[in-house]
């Protein structure tokens, strides 16, 4: 099957990030599918791990961005400077040049810096100096935010969140993992030691796969009756876009094809549904702090399978 | 939502009863609600059961003490207003939601004991659907009101034929559909069995319906459009009455000329007497023509009721009529000496009793006399007074004088009260007598002619006789507005409307027993009895059922073979407490099953595996669909235990 070196890397990934199989599975779900992924959670839970460990192992190169209130969109792509030999400007490529990129603390940075960004993770180019770029390919966003020290930051707005493919939350460890953790090597030496689960062209390819599992007539009816359940259902305050209803079944197919199936089942839409739909979806009417999973698992339950 | 829809159904449940409620009940139910609402809106805690309970006694007592008892037609829907009132503010669970529904389509079936108009039956139609719809979110909380709508009327629409069909079907019994024992009748207006001075002029005033006539072919004449109601005799100065005494006799033969044929359908009024037009030939059944052809019915009329008659313009009744009878018509107390004195003379001046009664209206003629509806008051010798003195009167001094001065004359006399005139309602062919046409005209006996009719008002208005009360009377004298000439299209809407009206009285409201053989004949059951009409409002509810059932079922059919076969699935399953929740994907049912009976992992992963494949992957073939349809039919479930 051609989804074997994904399910290697998964195992791998899992013996260094303990107890998060699932938010592994979610972050390779969302590469195969091309979207971009954004972690919200405290600091110290192990992003910046997530994003090594799967540039590492899928074989990309990886380049981090600390976002602050001071930055420049310049400072993400890149600037062209005089060069004195040439007698030219030599264009200096910025950090996001390159296949995996971690995006700390995203909204620590000004509306000015996030967009030039999300417009270059929505075009897969960047346009400078009159000159468009293109982007390496796989390219792949992950951004971070912490949800709770919000003071002197900038909150990606509604529009910006929905560039993401999903949202996930990395959450503690549960007590067993976290005592393996402690009493594991050093998380930093085993990252380095990792070795490439697929060549870059391998997963190109894999992003194509995704793109010929089958969805029948039946699931898009229940994709169609998810979305309308949210439109019409006084539970929430906006429904779902048709923007978000194509990324469900996106991600939906590349749960399936990490599941070693051609074709899609509820059962895909219902498991991608919380990291797709949970920072779409805004309940109604007080109770802001319901997670993406209960939300879900209330749509999940309201809406019968047709 | 759901309480919105409660508070509602409530409101619009109780706004007719606000009519015949007793006044403090309207309020304390009024401020019960804007309270219920109140809490609602500011989202505080329902009043204490201790409270409610103080209330309920409260609202009984103040029932008891209106009414003085708990039991008949009032004091039952007053009882039922309160209880509602107070259930709303005891909702606390579905259960009492649910009660209150109850209590709405209760009250709104109690509507019908005070009013059975048109109107009263839309307006009940409208809250049956809002009650329906509060019903129907009860059960799903949470969607938009329009699908509540959309659900209660469709249900109310898949029971109206088989409402239909009760209807037409059910056995009918005589009687109105809602009387009630107890029911109170003062307040029905016509005309009474006594007449004095001002007794008709105050009913002049009302526009109100008295009959309606159906004519078979052509209308009599305006002129000779006399309803004949009670004959009043008897005289005591001041008052004229209806002699008791009466024996039956049988319609006169001596009639001659058309025989108009028509059906009236009288609004109850009370007493005991039915209005035919002059004379009465053929009688309705259960009725009967009492000596002065008063026809009268064996009970009061208390409902609407409808009959059938036919008359002669052209009549000599009671030519054979006994010394004593016509000595009881020349009876006479002794006052009005100045009446008596003129009557006398004319005796002495002429031979006949044709002449006397022809001087008489001469009398009126030339002297200035007025018709009105105002006419001033009369003191002891009303009589006297009016014929030389004021001069002015509407009917009843007319032909109270007329007959007072005939009888001092030596020519028996009585005076007859009926109704004069009708308007024909071009919307539909009914002739509406109101009681602004009531009338009193005289009867004098004349040898060899019998009882002879003689109008006096036809001598000083004949307009009154000729076009109706409104072109007679003086101008600018109140009028009932709806028999002013000058509101055309106030009378076009006017005549719509009774028009409707008029065929909700004879279609829904009259349909007694009689109605309901006709229409079963016409529509081809020879000869239906309570028997025939069971039987088929059994056979057609049935085929109705059966129709529904099928439209149902059509819907199932359209449903694709591989979820028929699904559901089939969940539902063999559904015996051993593993049916499908209609959120669960194929796999996860999958699991859940073999998880709790593994024996069963084998077989229903063949089922799986297939049904995957047919309705999420790209297979479409019906053989596929059959062999699924074969596993899972085939597939025994053996229940434990």
């Amino acid at each position: 099957m051609p989804a074997s070196p994904i399910l290697e890397a998964i195992h791998h990934a899992g013996r260094i990030i303990l107890g998060k199989d699932r938010q592994i599975r979610l972050a390779l779900v969302c590469l195969l599918a091309r979207g971009h992924l954004l972690i919200e959670d405290l600091p110290g839970v192990g992003k910046t791990i997530l994003a090594h460990v799967l540039a590492r192992l899928l074989g990309l190169n990886f380049h981090r961005i600390q976002c602050t209130a001071d930055m420049l969109p310049a400072d993400i792509i890149g600037v062209s400077i005089y060069d004195r030999n040439t007698g030219g400007f030599q264009f200096h490529p910025g950090p996001i040049f390159a296949q995996v990129i971690l995006v700390d603390e995203i909204n620590r940075a000004t509306p000015k810096s996030q967009s030039a960004l999300l417009e270059a993770m929505e075009e897969h180019q960047v346009t400078c100096e009159g000159e468009t770029r293109p982007l390496p390919e796989p390219f792949f966003v992950i951004a971070t935010q912490n949800p709770y020290h919000q003071i002197g930051t900038f909150p990606l707005p509604e529009s910006q969140l929905d560039r993401f493919l999903m949202r996930i939350e990395m959450g503690y460890p549960d007590q067993a993992a976290e005592r393996e953790l402690l009493a594991g090597a050093d998380r930093r030496d085993m990252v380095a030691s990792l070795n490439p689960c697929m060549e870059p062209g391998e997963l190109i390819e894999l992003q194509r796969a995704v793109r010929e599992v089958h969805v029948s007539g039946a699931l898009i009816a229940y994709v169609q009756a998810l979305a309308e359940h949210t439109r019409r259902s006084p539970d929430f305050e906006a429904g779902l876009s048709p923007r978000a209803a194509l990324s469900l079944l996106r991600a939906a197919r590349a749960w399936a094809l990490i599941d070693r199936r051609d074709l899609v089942l509820p059962e895909d839409i219902q498991a991608v549904l919380p990291a797709v739909a949970g920072h779409r979806l805004h309940p109604s009417g007080g109770a802001p702090t319901a997670s993406s999973a209960d939300i879900a698992a209330a749509l999940v339950g309201a809406v019968p399978i047709p | 939502m759901q309480e919105l829809w409660l508070f509602a159904s409530a409101g619009m449940s109780l706004l007719p009863h606000v009519e015949h409620a007793p006044i403090w009940l309207t309020i304390a139910v009024g401020a019960a609600l804007a309270w219920r609402t109140a809490i609602w809106w500011r989202r505080t805690a329902l009043p204490s059961r201790w409270l409610l309970n103080f209330l309920v006694a409260a609202g009984s007592a103040g029932i008891f003490l209106t009414f003085n008892q708990f039991f008949g037609k009032d004091p039952g829907i007053a009882l039922l207003i309160c209880f509602l009132a107070l259930k709303l503010l005891e909702m606390r669970r579905v259960r009492d939601g649910l009660a209150i529904i109850f209590l709405c389509y209760f009250l709104l079936l109690t509507h019908f004991l005070n009013e059975q108009g048109i109107g009263v039956a839309g307006f009940t139609l409208a809250t049956l659907v809002v009650v329906t719809a509060a019903l129907a979110s009860l059960g799903h909380g949470g969607r938009p009101a329009a699908d509540h709508l959309r659900q209660s009327v469709l249900m109310l629409a898949q029971a109206a034929p088989f409402m239909l069909v009760l209807f037409l079907l059910f056995p009918r019994v005589q009687g109105p559909l809602w009387g009630m024992p107890a029911d109170a009748y003062s307040a029905m207006s016509g005309l009474s069995d006594s007449m004095s001075p001002g007794s008709i002029s105050n009913l002049s005033l009302s526009g109100e319906i008295a009959f309606r006539v159906k004519f078979e072919g052509d209308l009599p004449p305006r002129p000779a459009l006399y309803w004949r109601g009670p004959v009043l005799s008897l005289y005591d100065g001041r008052t004229w009455r209806a002699d008791a005494r009466q024996r039956k006799v049988s319609p006169h033969d001596t009639a001659a000329g058309p025989t108009y044929r028509y059906s009236v359908t009288l609004e109850p009024h009370n007493k005991h007497w039915l209005f035919v037009l002059e004379m009465p030939w053929k009688l309705p059944p259960d009725a009967i023509l009492a000596r002065d052809y008063q026809l009268l019915s064996k009970t009061p009329v208390r409902s609407r009721i409808r009959y059938e008659a036919q008359s002669h313009l052209e009549f000599v009744p009671g030519a054979d009529e006994s010394e004593v009878s016509l000595r009881r018509h020349l009876a006479l107390p002794a006052n009005n000496p100045r009446t008596r004195a003129l009557a006398e003379k004319w005796r002495q001046e002429l031979a006949t009793d044709e002449g006397i009664v022809r001087r008489m209206l001469d009398h009126f003629r030339q002297e200035k006399f007025f018709y009105t509806l105002t006419p001033p008051l009369l003191g002891e010798n009303s009589i006297d007074q009016f014929l030389f003195e004021t001069r002015r009167g509407f009917c009843e001094h007319y032909a109270s004088a007329f007959v007072f001065a005939m009888r001092a004359a030596g020519v028996p006399a009585r005076v007859v009260t009926g109704y004069q005139g009708g308007e024909e309602n071009p919307v539909d062919g009914y002739m509406i007598v109101r009681q602004s046409d009531a009338h009193a005209w005289a009867e004098v006996w004349l040898k060899d002619k019998g009882w002879v009719r003689v109008d006096p008002t036809a001598a000083i208005a004949p307009n009154r006789i000729e076009a109706g009360l409104a072109s007679a009377v003086l101008a600018g004298e109140p009028l009932p507005f709806l028999v002013r000439t000058d509101l055309s299209w106030f009378r076009g809407i006017r005549f719509r409307w009774e028009a409707l009206s008029n065929s909700w009285n004879q279609w829904v409201l009259g349909y007694n027993p009689q109605r309901q053989r006709e229409v079963l004949s016409r529509l081809g059951m020879r000869e239906p009895d309570w028997k025939t009409m069971t039987a088929a409002m059994a056979v057609l509810c049935g085929l109705l059922l059966l129709g529904l059932v099928f439209w149902t079922l059509h819907k199932r059919i359209r449903i694709d073979p591989t979820v028929r076969a699904w559901n089939l699935l969940s539902r063999k399953l559904a015996h051993l407490g593993l049916a499908r929740r209609d959120w669960e994907g194929p796999m996860d049912f999958f699991n859940r099953v073999a998880l709790s009976r593994p024996e069963l992992a084998h077989p229903m992963q063949a089922i799986v595996a297939l049904y995957i494949d047919l309705r999420y992957g790209k297979q479409n073939d019906q053989s596929a669909q059959q062999r699924l349809r074969k596993l899972v039919s085939n597939l025994e479930i053996i229940a434990k235990r």
